[in-house]
């Protein structure tokens, strides 16, 4: 996570993470959730759904912080992100992910 | 980073799809309109109300907004071209128990159905209106309607048009409304907010959300999807209890969101009832007791 002023408890927060589940057929390629995401974690897939428009791809799925940007603008109930599962052990800057 | 796993191969379910008419989606909305984000957050907000919604309806009038009521699974009605709230009237006067939310677009209530927005908001009757705004008749095909800009082009105002448009909050709180707010499809949090506000609220509630028409509007006057979205992001100037009188859409000057009204008077149902029915009164407040 990049911060442009670190936190003095940067150390201590939890940064939240989220897994993006995208609902090809359902998008029209709007580029709304592309254009928002605040991490730029999102891009046009090459790939055509069902209807012939290009829907988004996860590129960066680490910077995903769950923030649900991309699933409130979606004029198409086609993308929607759920928070990684994962423990964190007090005073432990590096998250331990549980899948 | 650590490995991220794949998201499963079976189709998940969207958080709203619960409320959605999963079989009737995709929509009929055009790539880049902004009705199915308003769509949405309205949802979200009847859902994070936490009000019965087996006793709520929504109910939309005639235009590409008022396809609203086709998709949510809830009790709705599609009504007749600027009836919708009329027909919620009836529907809130045969059954007050109901929440009602009327759903529709900027020339379904306030062109032919204007004269019924105003006495609704006159009686204070108890039921959330959400108008979305997108300058334009957008079902058939982009003509000029009561909220287009002065100089904006539409199919009937080629070279731009002529008249000034309504200023909706202000019509909203002259005539009586007792929550007032209006947000853009990009500020979809303070809307989802400000929806739940009004939907938990007696009361008439009016909220306004801007929302791009790409192809009929956008085109004419040369906005791109996206370049709606960037220009409601650097013309927004939110200000919460501004002057109703200072909210006239001008892209040039800036266009003030917020929640401009929020009071409290007697509902319609109250009224007449204290006069007409005042035994019915007495036994709302035993059954309050109780
Ligand atoms: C009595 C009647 N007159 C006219 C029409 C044609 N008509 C259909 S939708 C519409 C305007 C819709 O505009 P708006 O309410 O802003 O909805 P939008 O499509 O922009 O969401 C009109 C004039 C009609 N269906 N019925
Ligand atoms: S949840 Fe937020 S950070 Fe994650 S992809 Fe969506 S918009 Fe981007
Ligand atoms: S906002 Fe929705 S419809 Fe638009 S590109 Fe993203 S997933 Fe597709
Ligand atoms: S015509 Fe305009 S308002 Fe209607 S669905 Fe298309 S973009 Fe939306
Ligand atoms: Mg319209």
């Amino acid at each position: 996570m990049e911060f442009w002023r670190v936190p003095f408890d940067a150390d201590t927060i939890q940064v939240t993470l989220g897994i993006v589940h995208i609902l090809e057929d359902r998008c029209k390629g709007c580029g709304y959730c592309i254009e928002y995401c605040p991490k730029q974690a999102l891009e046009f897939s090459t790939n055509f759904n069902q209807k012939g428009y290009h829907p988004p791809v996860v590129v960066k799925p680490e910077e995903c912080v769950n923030c649900h940007y991309c699933e409130i603008i979606c004029p198409e109930f086609a993308i929607f992100s759920v928070e990684y599962p994962r423990i964190t052990e007090p005073g432990q800057t590096e998250t331990k992910h549980v899948i | 980073m650590q490995d991220i796993p794949t998201p499963s191969k079976k189709q998940p379910c969207h958080p709203l799809d619960d409320l959605i008419r999963t079989d009737r989606i995709p929509h009929i909305w055009c790539p880049g309109c902004g009705i199915g984000t308003v769509f949405s957050a309205c949802l979200a907000a009847l859902k994070g109300s936490g009000i019965n919604l087996r006793k709520t309806v929504m109910v939309s009038g005639i235009g590409c907004s008022g396809r609203a009521a086709g998709y949510v699974k809830l009790d709705s009605f599609h009504t007749t071209h600027g009836r919708a709230i009329p027909f919620a009237t009836g529907l809130k006067l045969a059954n007050p128990e109901l929440n009602i939310v009327v759903f529709s677009g900027d020339g379904d209530l306030f062109a032919i159905g204007g004269n019924h927005f105003i006495h609704a908001a006159r009686r204070n009757m108890d039921m959330t209106v959400i108008c979305v705004n997108n300058l334009n008749y957008g079902m058939t095909g982009g003509q000029v309607a009561a909220t287009t800009p002065h100089l904006a082009k539409s199919t009937t105002t080629p070279i731009g048009n002529p008249e000034t448009p309504f200023n909706l909050p202000l019509m909203a709180y002259a005539c009586g409304a007792t929550y007032v707010a209006r947000w853009t499809m990009l500020h979809i949090r303070d809307l989802t907010d400000s929806i739940t506000e009004a939907i938990c609220k007696k009361g008439f509630s009016f909220i306004e959300a801007l929302s791009p028409c790409p192809v009929n509007y956008g085109r004419r006057n040369k906005q791109k999807p996206l370049d709606m979205l960037r220009l409601y992001q650097e013309k927004a100037i939110i200000k919460n209890h501004a002057d109703p009188s200072t909210l006239d859409i001008d892209f040039e000057k800036g266009i003030i969101l917020g929640k401009f009204i929020d009071l409290d008077r007697p509902t319609f149902i109250e009224q007449y009832d204290k006069i007409y029915r005042p035994s019915r009164l007495q036994e709302n407040v035993s059954e309050l007791n109780s």
